[in-house]
């Protein structure tokens, strides 16, 4: 287990994270997808931590988890707000087809 | 007795108080009767507003002897006969270090201002008693007597002015309150049209004051008209400004832009238009208007300002031509009107065209014509306030309805009589020796132009208002068709007392004021510039026309040729008019060519239409909307309309899709990894 | 008065009181408005005070200074970084304003008590408004100075939009894209001026002193100038106007028109001209030329305007012309007749613009062609609006002449052909002024009373006191002058000695 193995898990998750969330039209898939990506990030912090950046030759296990754990519990308040929204979209539409979506188009 | 100077300086100061009071009077009785008094009880309002008027007639009369003793009576302390009670500045401009230019408040002294605060008072007075008569009923005399105070206040102010700052400030005012007043029956198109007709026209000549005013005074140095009719002024005007293929004089440029405001305020052709439309407003305001406010503004104005106008001989030349012409043209339209105040509204005209005319013949003319003013104010006021007595008698403005009013108006007949002799010019009465002045200073000065078109007027005149006088009050009763139809055609008719008195007083001086103060102005009423107090007469020197001069003397033959040119007019209007016992025949569509030219007055109201619809709004005013609704403002729908346009990214990307706006956030950061300075 | 605080009351009171208003509930229609009027009028008190204790001890300036002497001046460091510091103070000019800006907004709650749906967003919005103009006249930081004039944009966007007529959203978002343009030309200016003077301030008075170089003027001068021109009303960047004001509420046309455009023309003066006279001197004759168009060409559109707000949006083109007109003459009567200007047309047209709110909210309509007789129904408002035009066509003895003739006066006394010919234009559009103001007099006011006219009736006495207190101000402005000429020429001192340094 080393850092280049988890960067590449990280950015193997980020990937498949981005393709769905731009792929997918079911709101709830493309925010699983979202929770991938942030993930994916949430892996880098941890493996930085663990193995050290490029110029400090080891990281600060510590700070590196906090910022994780912090990170958990935003995305965790996000998702939180997130399938709220998903609930109001399907009372109202009574679908969850993303495609349909388009109020943003000014 | 206590120290000479002592007394006279406590003199000074009644004095002083007295021209507060006499301006403060007319405006309190505004205030109170405008604020409180006129909506509570329009009856008390009025006893109100008279006894005020009544108060400032003392005062002004106060004034007169004041000035009399202490001005006249001192020859020494006072060699131009002019007098400052107070004078207050209202604003100081400050153009450079150095200049004082500023805009004063004022009590002029001088023998014209005494004269006119005197004809102010007095006929303002007695129309606010006629007008107790005559508005009794009307649902806004509450409202008619504050501004019929306001208007004698405004005039009041404007003749007392020492800086022509001052004299700007009131003359709109005037304007503003003749404005409210000829509208005064708001609810009537033709009044209202009238109204504005009025303040445009008087406008758009105080356009050109207000502009001649600036550039005088900022060349000359100063507002004041001690400054500006003295020497130094006409000489630090009077030089010449030559842009491209332009000269001009600014002396001429600046006094016949100050003359363009009497122009119009006098109603000389072509600004003549408003005046006989001002008819739409009460009688009594008409009275007003055209014997002591508003039209002698003009002339007096012109007076005011006469020693730097007769500095600037090219616009001495307009002022005399545009009298001579307006005095001529009014007379002879007035021959063939029918309604009225109509008739006597361009008597009004001709007669302004007299005292216009005679200033601009030179200096001798100055006391001639400011002595017409006088007595005109008397006989004109009278000659309004019976004709209102007429149209309430007979519910008619039309002379066509009246006829034989001699019998049921026997006050009213007689001191009409007094006022058309006065007005033609017969002799004794007080119109005869105010022309006589006027003509002899015409030919004295060698204006002979001017001098037969005030013989053409006098004739004239004489043949008009005889014409109206037997119109009226001789020949059978003929009566409107509308009111024969209604039934009351032969209700008594009553001349009421509060409305008689008035014209009989008024009957006094008409008759006798003549011969009685010509030795005053021949005595006192001279320009008020050193060099001229002395009379001297230098006809052509010193400053250009000649000022001063001989009056009186000359040509002994023309009080008689006058005298038979009147009595013409009268014998031929007679002839035509008075003789026939079943009434004169009025020419209608049948008439000659040029009685309908002069009958329809020269057509000159149809070109001011075609100038204001036609010209002003079709050819000016609609293409400018237009302009502004679809170029200016076009222009910026045409810069957002380009904008939306080139944001085609807009099309491309934002429609809107979340997932779109992702797959391009997510290339932009690729490409920002990949081409920028990101990283290490 | 050394360092005081007194002076930031006057723009926290409105914004605090803001912020109270948000706490009420949304349904307290009455409790708002009797809040907002109570902060308004405890402001008006406020400013009235500071205008006494101003008035009765003026700051004299100093002959040949350039630097304006302030009262109630405060100055502490804001971003100590940038040199970014709150200085506040008011010279007579600032002060005046204030007190305009005080009277006008104190006028526009009581003449928005009939507003029932979201009057707490109204009233909040409002007050944000008021916060940003106090903000603006008194600030001597250009930071400061911009920062409060955006926050006037915003809720001017959304007051329009939100409780305006006709075509609402459409006026608002021509009014904010065109007064961010003017905004963005400041800030250009403004940076320019802080990163060319090299002294690492914002502050008016210290970039006073310095001497821009010619070359920078040239093109920094014409930003600043135009950018507060557009905010100002000059022509012809000023049609975002009379949309605005056709669309607005009352309360804000009267706002727009009286006081907003005012931070305009002030900013042209105590900012565009105060800090690069060199600039201004060499771009007047085209300023000259474009003020004098306004002038002329406000009031001929203004004569085929029907509706009545229209009619007094043009107007208020003409008279801001008027004003630029006394801005670009250069000299001390113009520059006053231009502060007088300011203050007369403040006035006026927030009278009238209150007057046709009236009006409509009895007749329902604002076309002339359908008033006839309003004068049979309503005397105190008839009056009242005679009274409002008589002052715009500039009658004597009201406020509108004696700002004008200061302006005509100045505009003939700068000697330079092209400045005579403009003001004589000028002076002949007073002509065209009478036509329209009489037309619409004449058309609304008299005449035989027409159906709609039947039914009307005349003002409350809640409706009264603002109409009072206009017209109060503008016939004392009309009748003694004198005096604040007197305290104006005071503050011009060095701007003027700057303009001829």
């Amino acid at each position: 287990m080393n850092l280049t193995a988890c960067l590449a898990l990280s950015a193997a998750l980020f990937a498949i994270g981005a393709y769905g969330l731009v792929t997918r039209r079911n709101m709830i898939a493309a925010l699983m997808s979202l929770e991938l990506m942030v993930n994916a990030a949430l892996i880098n912090f941890v493996a930085f931590a663990r193995f050290g950046g490029p110029h400090h030759g080891h990281g600060d296990p510590e700070s590196g988890s906090l910022f994780a754990l912090f990170a958990v519990a935003v995305t965790a308040a996000e998702m939180a707000l997130a399938l709220a929204i998903v609930i109001a979209v399907h009372r109202q539409r009574r679908h969850l087809d993303i495609r349909e979506l388009d109020g943003l188009h000014g | 007795m206590g120290d000479p100077a002592m007394t006279g300086a406590s003199a000074w100061e009644t004095l002083g108080r007295v021209g507060y009071g006499i301006l403060a009077l007319p405006f309190l009785s505004f205030l109170i009767n405008g604020l409180w008094l006129g909506r509570k009880s329009p009856r008390a309002s009025a006893w109100t507003a008279t006894a005020l008027m009544g108060l400032n007639l003392a005062l002004a009369v106060i004034l007169a002897m004041g000035y009399r003793a202490m001005v006249l009576g001192d020859p020494q302390g006072f060699p131009q006969r002019t007098a400052l009670l107070w004078n207050h500045t209202w604003m100081d401009f400050t153009l450079e270090p150095g200049t004082a230019l500023a805009a004063r408040f004022g009590f002029y002294l001088d023998p014209i201002s005494v004269m006119m605060v005197l004809v102010i008072s007095f006929i303002s007075f007695l129309v606010n008693v006629y007008s107790i008569g005559y508005m009794q009923g009307d649902k806004g005399a509450g409202r008619f007597f504050p501004l019929l105070s306001f208007f004698s206040f405004t005039m009041l102010g404007l003749v007392v002015s020492s800086n022509l700052v001052q004299t700007f400030f009131f003359w709109e005012l005037v304007g503003a309150a003749s404005y409210l007043l000829i509208g005064f029956w708001y609810t009537k198109p033709s009044a209202v049209a009238a109204s504005k007709k009025a303040f445009v026209l008087t406008r758009f000549a105080d356009a050109f004051f207000l502009m001649g005013m600036l550039v005088t005074g900022i060349v000359a140095g100063g507002f004041d008209f001690a400054h500006l009719n003295g020497p130094e002024a006409a000489a630090a005007l009077n030089h010449t400004l030559t842009a491209g293929m332009f000269t001009c004089n600014l002396l001429t440029l600046g006094t016949l832009g100050i003359y363009m405001g009497a122009w119009g305020k006098s109603a000389m052709f072509p600004f003549h238009v408003w005046l006989p439309d001002a008819m739409e407003g009460p009688t009594p305001v008409s009275s007003l208007i055209h014997s002591a406010t508003m039209v002698v503004a003009g002339v007096y104005l012109t007076a005011r300002l006469f020693p730097l106008f007769s500095a600037a001989e090219h616009t001495l030349r307009v002022v005399e031509f545009t009298g001579a012409f307006t005095a001529v043209f009014a007379a002879a339209i007035a021959c063939t009107q029918t309604d009225l105040k109509r008739i006597l509204a361009f008597s009004t005209l001709s007669q302004l065209g007299l005292m216009m005319f005679a200033l601009g013949t030179g200096g001798s003319a100055y006391p001639a014509s400011m002595f017409h003013i006088f007595t005109h104010a008397f006989f004109k006021c009278l000659l309004f306030l019976s004709a209102g007595v007429v149209i309430h008698a007979i519910h008619s403005n039309d002379v066509r309805d009246a006829g034989g009013l001699r019998k049921s108006l026997p006050r009213t007949y007689w001191a009409t009589l007094i006022a058309v002799l006065a007005i033609a010019g017969i002799f004794p009465f007080s119109g005869f020796f105010s022309k006589e002045e006027i003509l002899h200073a015409a030919l004295a000065n060698g204006r002979y132009g001017a001098f037969l078109a005030g013989l053409a007027t006098s004739a004239l005149t004489a043949f008009y208002m005889s014409r109206y006088f037997f119109l009226v009050f001789h020949g059978p009763r003929r009566g409107s068709p509308a009111h024969h139809a209604h039934g009351d055609g032969h209700k008594p008719i009553r001349e009421g007392l509060l409305m008689t008195l008035p014209i009989l007083v008024l009957a006094v001086p008409s008759a006798f004021i003549g011969w009685l103060s010509k030795g005053f102005f021949l005595d006192h009423v001279k320009p008020p510039v050193p060099g001229f107090a002395e009379g001297a007469s230098a006809a052509g020197e010193s400053h250009g026309a000649g000022l001063g001069g001989t009056i009186g003397g000359g040509a002994e033959w023309l009080p008689i040729v006058a005298t038979v040119l009147a009595l013409t007019g009268v014998a031929v209007s007679w002839y035509w008019y008075g003789l026939k016992k079943n009434g004169p025949g009025f020419p209608g569509r049948a008439a000659p060519l040029w009685y309908r030219v002069l009958a329809d007055k020269f057509y000159i109201d149809e070109a001011y239409l075609f100038l204001a619809k036609r010209v002003g709004g079709r050819l000016i005013a609609a293409p400018a909307a237009w302009v502004e609704r679809n170029i200016v403002n076009g222009a910026f729908d045409l810069v957002t309309g380009a904008v939306r346009k080139l944001a085609f990214l807009q099309g491309l990307f934002h429609n809107g899709q979340v997932q779109v706006y992702i797959a391009v956030a997510l290339v932009g950061l690729w490409l920002l990894a990949r081409f920028g300075s990101v990283g290490y | 008065m050394a360092s005081s605080w007194i002076l930031t009351c006057t723009w926290v009171l409105p914004l605090v009181s803001a912020l109270a208003l948000m706490a009420f509930p949304a349904n307290a229609t009455s409790g708002v408005k009797r809040f907002s009027l109570f902060a308004n009028a405890l402001n008006l008190v406020l400013i009235a005070w500071l205008c006494y204790l101003f008035f009765r001890n003026p700051p004299q300036a100093v002959a040949g200074s350039t630097q304006p002497i302030l009262a109630f001046a405060t100055d502490v460091a804001w971003f100590r970084d940038w040199g970014i510091r709150y200085h506040v103070g008011v010279d007579a000019i600032s002060m005046s304003l204030m007190l305009l800006a005080g009277i006008v907004v104190f006028c526009g709650t009581l003449a928005s008590w009939n507003i029932e749906s979201r009057a707490k967003e109204f009233f909040v919005l409002l007050q944000v408004l008021a916060a940003g103009v106090f903000g603006s006249f008194i600030a001597f930081d250009l930071f400061a100075f911009f920062v409060f004039n955006e926050l006037t944009l915003i809720p001017t966007y959304l007051l329009i939009g939100m409780f305006g007529s006709g075509r609402k959203e459409f006026a608002a978002m021509k009014l904010n894209l065109m007064l961010m343009g003017g905004s963005a030309l400041i800030l250009l200016g403004i940076l320019g001026m802080y990163l060319e003077s090299g002294k690492h301030t914002f502050d008016i008075v210290e970039l006073s002193q310095v001497r821009f170089e010619q070359g920078f003027q040239m093109w920094a001068f014409p930003a600043v100038f135009l950018g507060f021109g557009i905010l100002g009303n000059m022509f012809p960047f000023h049609i975002w106007s009379p949309d605005g004001h056709a669309s607005a509420p009352t309360a804000i046309s009267m706002f727009l028109a009286g006081v907003h455009m005012k931070l305009g023309s002030y900013g042209c003066l105590r900012i565009a001209m105060y800090l690069m006279p060199e600039g201004a001197r060499a771009w007047m004759d085209v300023f000259l030329v474009l003020a004098t168009a306004g002038v002329v060409w406000g009031a001929i559109v203004a004569v085929r305007q029907k509706d009545l707000k229209y009619l007094n949006a043009y107007s208020s083109v003409s008279h801001c012309g008027l004003v630029f007109l006394g801005l670009a003459a250069l000299n001390a009567t113009a520059l006053r007749g231009a502060v007088m200007q300011m203050l007369a047309h403040g006035f006026i047209t927030s009278a009238v613009f209150c007057l046709i709110g009236m009006i409509y909210a009895r007749t329902h309509t604002r076309l002339i062609p359908e008033m006839s007789g309003l004068m049979t129904r309503m005397p105190f408002l008839s009056v009242s609006f005679i009274i409002a035009g008589f002052a715009a066509l500039g009658l004597p003895g009201l406020a509108g002449f004696a700002a004008e003739l200061n302006v005509f006066l100045g505009g003939f006394a700068a000697g330079s052909p092209l400045a005579v010919v403009c003001t004589a234009l000028a002076v002949l559009s007073i002509i065209v002024t009478a036509i329209y103001v009489l037309r619409a007099t004449n058309a609304i006011l008299h005449g035989p009373p027409n159906a709609a006219a039947a039914q009307v009736t005349d003002a409350t006495w809640l409706e009264r006191v603002p109409l009072l207190l206009l017209l109060a101000c503008i016939i004392l402005m009309g009748l003694f002058p004198g005096r604040i000429a007197g305290l104006v020429d005071q503050a011009l001192i060095p701007i003027l000695n700057n303009l001829n340094r």
